[in-house]
């Protein structure tokens, strides 16, 4: 692995101001509260949680589309996010992103191959003739023909629009993908296709890939490494495989035991949590966890757990750490 | 095997398309729900999945949808001959209905004690404040913490997860013998779904009620459901008890569903998947629908429709497939 990281984003905070009607005082929203992680070249990264935890809100400070309120986001050894958007200009070539929705993010009335090729038209010089025909060759690449080109966005399923907003990411040649649940919208068996597909893309490229999405099962084939978020904050971080074989952090292992499993004979062993997630504005003092966990102590309530290296760079945030994961070390989550 | 709650007959569902022209939703479908059990019913989107549960609640109302063919028993009375106002006492009483999307399934300008309570006045008793004291019990039942803040708030005062334990409260308030439950969890988080199918198993225990789950999450069927019905292009594919279907399933359908289905903990980096998508109502493949997408379609296949039949002389297991010994061999 080499050194140096492509992205690293350094202790990011992003609060959005909320007012409730007329004349009230002005409240903040926590969205992403002293987020930092690494991503080596080459290397998917995969942000997980529930909807409002501020993954898509982190996604968004990337690729400079939210500036953060403090903290640094450092891409291919140059600070990022303190550049005005023109400066960003030149960045935007090599940061290219993925959508949620497929339906929503291609304009209906432009031909899906001038979509393809509008990218080209922004960061190169190239001729008509030459875009086209570059759009052409990305369109084979991901599966479609050349007459599909000819075609207009309703004409296709989401599946094949999924496939065309990746080809037109891909078009600049980018170093990083950013893709904000890109398969969230597709049935399952068009769900393979896709993720078949990026992690074909990532090879012949080498691709770097910040992944956004809720689906622990989708993440844990696509992904390197993993970030658990909850309320804004990491609470744990660590290689796919420790995530999925080892747990540390209680919201990680209730995740886990809640994704329905495939199989009638799957043992239910769902840790179960009360409640739901609090709201944002009014975040629960000491860990935000503490309100829904099953092992919450006193100064759980009090005291807001750092982030802590529990050895080969699995990080976690959690108190009890140690006393859960040896009291519980039997009934780990066996998946 | 309890008594059989509602049978579906040779269904048929048409929709206008344009002037003259009718596409067809679903053909003949047929299956029967027994005294309290949960039965699946899964496919891709665009399958007929929410079709076939509208039919039954006779809920196409004004869209250019209408049952063509084919009859529907609930308890042995024919719910498609019923008159509108018949069926309006039936529907929200005795058989009631889950959405999917539960924020825009409730009315976001009356309270939610109004909501409840109209369902209860219309079935259960005329005394409003017997309807609210029974609403309030409801959302006790429901897990809802603080019932009375509940009953007086909006729709938009609440979460998605909150929402959806109302939706099931209300469903289940006139104690419904089938209750149809169409992608219940699939707009909620993990957690707040592990909850609601929790509460929906522990409703069906207590109150014996028979559920239809609509779904496309075969996580959610192996969980929940005693019986399973896949669909592929408005028609029934295989039907088999849970247990058979994810360990002897014949279709290749049902076979390319649970294969393209990433588990968690099994550490592969890619899967197989089904190729193609779904085709076109308006433009179905003769022969088998599934035939174009299939690994081991044979020119029978492409040329003639197979039937639904047990499988290997299993009454239990139907299976709509000519090579049904290929599969999974």
């Amino acid at each position: 692995m080499s050194a140096e990281p492509l992205l690293s984003v350094r202790d990011v905070v992003k609060t959005f101001e909320v007012s409730r009607g007329f004349m009230a005082k002005k409240k903040l929203v926590h969205a992403v509260n002293h987020v930092s992680f690494d991503i080596m070249p080459g290397e998917t990264f995969s942000l997980v949680g529930e909807s409002g935890c501020g993954k898509s809100t982190t996604a968004r400070m990337v690729d400079h589309l939210i500036l953060p309120d403090s903290g640094e986001i450092i891409f291919d050894g140059k600070r990022i996010d303190n550049l005005t958007d023109r400066e960003m200009q030149t960045f935007r070539r090599d940061i290219q992103m993925i959508f949620q929705d497929p339906y929503g993010s291609l304009d209906p009335r432009m031909k899906i191959q001038d979509l393809v090729a509008e990218p080209l038209l922004l960061h190169t010089d190239m001729t008509a003739e030459e875009r086209r025909k570059e759009a052409v060759q990305w369109l084979n690449i991901v599966g479609l023909s050349e007459a599909h080109g000819q075609r207009y966005p309703h004409e296709f399923s989401g599946g094949q629009r999924q496939r065309v907003g990746i080809a037109r990411a891909m078009t600049v040649h980018p170093k990083l993908i950013i893709a904000d649940e890109p398969v969230s919208a597709l049935d399952v068996s068009i769900q393979a296709q896709v993720l078949n597909l990026m992690d074909d893309l990532q090879k012949e490229y080498n691709l770097t890939y910040l992944f956004i999405s809720h689906d622990l099962s989708v993440v844990e084939m696509i992904s390197d490494h993993i970030g658990v978020m909850y309320l804004g904050t990491l609470v744990e971080v660590a290689e796919k495989k420790q995530i999925f074989e080892k747990p540390l952090h209680p919201y990680t292992k209730a995740l886990l035991s809640a994704v329905p499993q495939p199989d009638p004979d799957h043992p239910n062993q769902r840790i179960s949590l009360e409640g739901e997630i609090p709201s944002p504005v009014n975040p629960p003092a000491g860990c935000l966890f503490h309100t829904r966990c099953p092992y919450c102590t006193d100064i759980c309530r009090r005291v807001t757990p750092e982030l802590r290296d529990m050895g080969n760079g699995h990080i976690c945030r959690c108190h009890r750490t140690e006393e859960i994961n040896q009291e519980a070390g039997k009934d780990h989550v066996q998946v | 095997m309890g008594e059989k709650v509602l049978e579906v007959e040779h269904l048929r569902t048409e929709f206008k398309q344009e002037k003259k022209k009718y596409v067809t939703a679903i053909n003949d479908v047929s299956f029967t729900l027994n005294e309290g059990e949960i039965v699946g019913l899964v496919g891709e989107s665009g399958c007929g999945k929410s079709v076939t549960s509208l039919s039954i609640m006779r809920l196409l109302g004004d869209t250019s949808g209408r049952v063509t063919q084919g009859k529907i028993l609930f308890k042995g009375q024919d719910v498609l001959s019923l008159s509108n106002k018949q069926m309006r006492n039936l529907r929200g009483g005795r058989m009631s209905m889950i959405f999917q999307d539960p924020m825009s399934s409730l009315n976001p300008v009356t309270r939610i004690e109004t909501q409840m309570m109209e369902t209860l006045l219309l079935h259960r008793t005329k005394d409003k404040a017997q309807a609210r004291r029974m609403a309030a019990e409801m959302l006790k039942k429901v897990g809802i913490p603080d019932v009375e803040t509940t009953l007086r708030s909006y729709p938009h005062q609440l979460s998605g997860g909150m929402c959806q334990r109302v939706m099931i409260a209300m469903s289940m308030s006139c104690d419904p013998q089938l209750l149809i439950a169409d992608e219940p969890t699939t707009a909620l988080d993990v957690t707040i779904q592990a909850q609601i199918l929790e509460l929906m198993k522990k409703l069906q225990r207590e109150e014996k009620t028979t559920i239809l789950l609509i779904t496309h999450d075969l996580g959610v069927v192996a969980q929940m459901c005693s019986r399973v019905l896949v669909m592929y292009a408005g028609r029934i594919v295989e039907e088999a008890p849970v247990h058979e279907l994810f360990y002897n399933h014949r279709h290749p359908y049902t076979q390319g569903l649970i294969d393209c289905i990433p588990k968690i903990g099994s550490g592969v980096r890619r899967l197989p998947s089904i190729r193609g998508s779904v085709p076109d109502l308006a433009l179905m493949p003769a022969g088998c629908k599934f035939a174009p997408r299939c690994p081991f379609a044979s020119d029978e296949c492409r040329k003639n429709e197979p039937e639904l039949l047990p499988y290997e002389g299993d009454p239990t297991h139907l299976v709509r497939c000519f090579r049904t010994k290929e599969v999974l061999s």
